[in-house]
């Protein structure tokens, strides 16, 4: 909780002190510049008000000199904030490699949480210390936004695609998290908790917490609920790629185009398969849209991520 | 006697709606923004009264979101983008460049009607229950999943951006073709530039307004899959086409004002522009960077980071026309003869704000600030800097310096100075903490909010309260004046432009014979330079 009359809010990721440091020194170049500004401008207004009615100063036309001065600083100037900041951002934009996984979906009003290993939260976030973690997010509906003020972290959650952030806490502690892109009657009411902990306790929790199935034991059920397997299957009956070991490989495409299967492809392809076909094959696939919610889409891949590379007929580079 | 001027040369409602003479559409045009500044004003105020406590306990969700949303929508398309344009550009520009009428007089009358006819829509839409996807109508949310009234104020938007091309193109054409002989290009008042550069962007950037609306209505209507994902489309598309013209939409806005500054600088300095060609360029300038600064709204949106890269230098190269507008205003002062009237007050609450405003636009425009900041009230209380801070303050500012040329009547200089002191008090109140707010992390659009943010938004809403009052006492005292006021000679601040050398009211034509310009603008002493030092 705050005390007092905070200026910041608590500072509870490893890019927190970074972003308020380029804060402070914007602030204070801002600050000063203000204080010139006004001054000159009182001082002009005093020193140069007017004595007597029917006086006229002397015409200045201007001066390239100081015309070319107030130009070039503060472009030099901004060219520095945009140096720091765009460098903090590019350093901070990618999770580092080993990043723990954590999945949100979005939805009309709530932030639904599923930890790997099948506990699932609803606004309410647990997490280690010193770890760092990678959110993937998904919406059902319309845009939200995944905001934690005290991780200084923000990503819009936009309906038809992923979009991952991360984060490495540094406090134990609870912190806000907030809704923070306006997304219908109770969007103030899209708010929550996120808990961090330290490691051991962390465990403890995960050990401790309501579990149902593993993402890919719950992926795996679905797979087969849908009838998946009749036609992605390695026998000669099989009418679809082989999906063993197909996540973060290259696929080929018709047309000759090649892609890594990355969460995204598989999620297109079970929405609207025809959409980047598998060269060899044809659209025979249903759409599964309105069948599978964005959470299933999650267990799915999180299960076709966990396949062992196994007899791969197709796809090969 | 009583002279023949523009206001009494007829009478009645037919006089008035079938006019076309710019000067009465001016004044049809500043009745009708009044009505929707207090109509925008007073959701405002619902929007403060709800944000007194943390829980939502004043309205339901459901109407603080109609709140926010119907402010923005009134005070952006139904004021602010026609403020200075429509009211002041209206009534100065044919007769600053020394012509009888803009260039196309029934034009201009139709665009105050297509103005009224979009304002009617809005206005239906907003007793008829009301829009709630606020001002930016983000999709799927306005597209599919709002119930509110959002094809008929998007209707009424459309409708009032014919209104602002058609006011664009008139201004354009009249300023190449109208001018007075000797009025070149470099002796035309820096109003006029900045109201040129306007016109340019009004008319290149409206247009894809328009469109964004009729795509969004085609899919709200009929299910044409366009933004939502669920029919094949894609929302960030939208953001991108919404901001591409609501983004210089604000330079719409701001660079107006900027117009009326210099004119206020200058003649309540009595002294010579510094740097004039310096600050007509940046005019055009921040026109033309404007349009290339559009996605610096979509950096937490998943775009790609080399996108956003490329979108916060351009964010950056914008502030430095502005900046060069506020160092020559303020070079400007330099060994002049200040008079503290009204007008050069709401000139140096503008500078003041205007920085303030700019400044917090390049914390904005930093990728790695703008992560955490953006969506906040810290952008709340940035744009506000800018457009009430700004745009609001050169308005009220440029409509007490030309009120005698307008009205034929002075107003009450007292109660003007008081209550333009007011508005600078309570602005700054109103919206400072709300930067305190946004950096501490309290999203926008909030209507309940934790307890920890309550401090700082009683002070908003107590600023805003003081705000409402400076706006209040305007409004009494020059309708008050209309009828009590002083009357006003042809120039009562000594000030230079062809505008002051006709009479006050001006009569229908303007100028009882066509003016002959002979030198440039601001020439308050035809003498040789002095060294600058």
């Amino acid at each position: 909780m705050y005390r007092g009359f905070p200026l910041f809010p608590e500072a509870a990721s490893s890019v927190a002190r970074g972003v308020d440091l380029l804060y402070l020194f914007m602030t204070a170049i801002s600050v000063l510049l203000s204080i010139g500004i006004f001054t000159v401008i009182f001082y002009f207004a005093l020193r140069y008000r007017r004595r007597h009615p029917d006086e006229v100063p002397k015409p200045i036309h201007g001066s390239l000199k100081l015309e070319l001065f107030w130009s070039i600083t503060p472009f030099l100037v901004t060219m520095i904030f945009f140096g720091w900041g765009t460098t903090l951002y590019f350093r901070n934009y990618d999770p580092p490699p080993g990043a723990s996984e954590i999945f949100v979906v979005g939805k009309q009003w709530m932030w639904k949480i599923q930890h790997p290993d099948g506990q699932r939260e609803i606004n309410e976030l647990h997490v280690p210390s010193g770890r760092a973690i990678k959110l993937t997010m998904a919406t059902e509906d319309v845009i939200h936004s995944f905001y934690i003020p005290a991780f200084r972290v923000k990503k819009d959650v936009v309906p038809g695609r992923y979009t991952t952030m991360w984060f490495q806490p540094t406090r134990p502690g609870s912190y806000h998290l907030f809704c923070a892109e306006y997304c219908g009657n109770q969007h103030s009411g899209m708010i929550g908790r996120v808990h961090v902990m330290a490691p051991s306790e962390f465990e403890a929790w995960l050990a401790g917490a309501a579990r149902g199935k593993s993402m890919p034991e719950a992926g795996e059920e679905l797979f087969h609920r849908l009838g998946c397997f009749t036609c992605h299957r390695a026998d000669v009956s099989g009418r679809g790629p082989v999906l063993e070991g197909v996540f973060g490989n290259a696929v080929l495409l018709q047309g000759g185009r090649k892609l890594i299967a990355d969460e995204a492809y598989l999620r297109e392809s079970i929405l609207n398969p025809g959409a980047k076909l598998v060269v060899g094959f044809r659209t025979r696939m249903p759409t599964f849209a309105g069948q599978i919610n964005e959470e299933g889409l999650m267990q799915i891949i999180a299960y076709l991520k966990s396949l062992p590379p196994k007899k791969r007929l197709d796809a090969e580079p | 006697m009583t002279r023949t001027h523009y206001l009494n040369v007829q009478y009645g409602f037919r006089s008035w709606l079938l006019t076309k003479d710019h000067k009465r559409i001016a004044l049809l045009y500043l009745a009708s923004i009044t009505l929707f500044f207090f109509l925008g004003g007073a959701f405002a105020v619902m929007v403060r009264l709800e944000l007194v406590t943390p829980p939502g306990d004043l309205m339901q969700a459901e109407t603080y979101n109609r709140m926010f949303t119907m402010h923005g929508v009134m005070m952006i398309f139904f004021f602010l983008i026609p403020s200075i344009p429509a009211v002041l550009g209206n009534f100065l520009v044919p007769m600053m460049i020394g012509a009888r009428d803009l260039a196309f007089p029934r034009v201009n009358l139709l665009s105050w009607y297509l103005y009224i006819i979009g304002g009617v829509f809005a206005l239906v839409a907003a007793v008829s229950g009301g829009v709630d996807t606020g001002w930016t109508f983000y999709t799927p949310y306005s597209s599919t999943y709002s119930n509110s009234a959002v094809i008929a104020t998007a209707v009424g938007v459309f409708v009032a951006g014919f209104s602002s091309i058609l006011t664009g193109l008139n201004f354009i054409v009249t300023i190449h073709k109208m001018r007075a002989p000797g009025l070149t290009w470099f002796r035309l008042p820096l109003f006029i530039w900045a109201h040129y550069a306007t016109s340019v962007i009004q008319i290149l950037g409206t247009p894809v307004l328009a469109i964004t609306i009729v795509l969004l209505a085609a899919e709200r209507l009929a299910g044409v899959g366009i933004f939502d994902p669920k029919l094949g489309g894609d929302p960030i598309l939208f953001q991108h086409l919404f901001w591409f013209y609501s983004h210089p939409a604000v330079y719409i806005m701001i660079l107006p004002g900027m117009g009326v500054i210099s004119e206020l600088v200058t003649c309540f300095s009595r002294k010579k522009i510094f740097g004039y060609g310096f600050i007509a360029m940046s005019s055009v300038a921040i026109a033309v960077l404007g349009f290339l600064v559009w996605a610096h709204h979509m950096f937490v949106s998943g775009q790609s980071i080399y996108a956003s890269m490329v979108f916060s230098v351009l964010s950056f190269l914008v502030a430095v026309p502005s900046a060069i507008k506020v160092f020559n205003w303020t070079a400007t002062l330099y060994k002049g003869s200040i008079v503290y009237m009204t007008p050069i007050l709401y000139a140096f609450g503008f500078i003041g704000l205007f920085t303030i405003g700019g400044l917090t636009g390049l914390f904005l425009s930093t990728l790695a600030i703008d992560v955490h900041v953006h969506d906040t009230y810290f952008v709340v209380a940035h744009f506000h800097y800018i457009m009430v801070g700004g745009a609001v303050m050169a308005y009220l500012g440029g409509i007490h310096f030309w009120w005698p040329k307008i009205s034929g009547r002075m107003y009450p200089e007292g109660w003007a100075r008081f209550s333009a002191l007011v508005l600078f008090v309570g602005f700054n109140l109103t919206f400072f903490p709300q930067f305190l707010l946004g950096y501490l992390g309290m999203p926008r659009r909030y209507h309940a909010y934790p307890e920890e943010f309550q401090v700082l938004n009683v002070m908003s809403s107590a600023g805003a309260s003081i705000l409402g009052v400076g706006y209040l006492i305007p409004m009494v005292y020059l309708v008050w004046s209309m009828r009590y006021g002083k009357p006003a000679p042809d120039n009562p601040w000594g000030a230079k432009g062809l505008e002051w050398t006709t009479s006050s009211p001006p009569v229908t034509e303007n100028f009882e014979q066509t003016p002959v310009v002979t030198e440039e603008a601001y020439v308050y002493q035809v003498e040789e330079e002095a060294p600058v030092g």
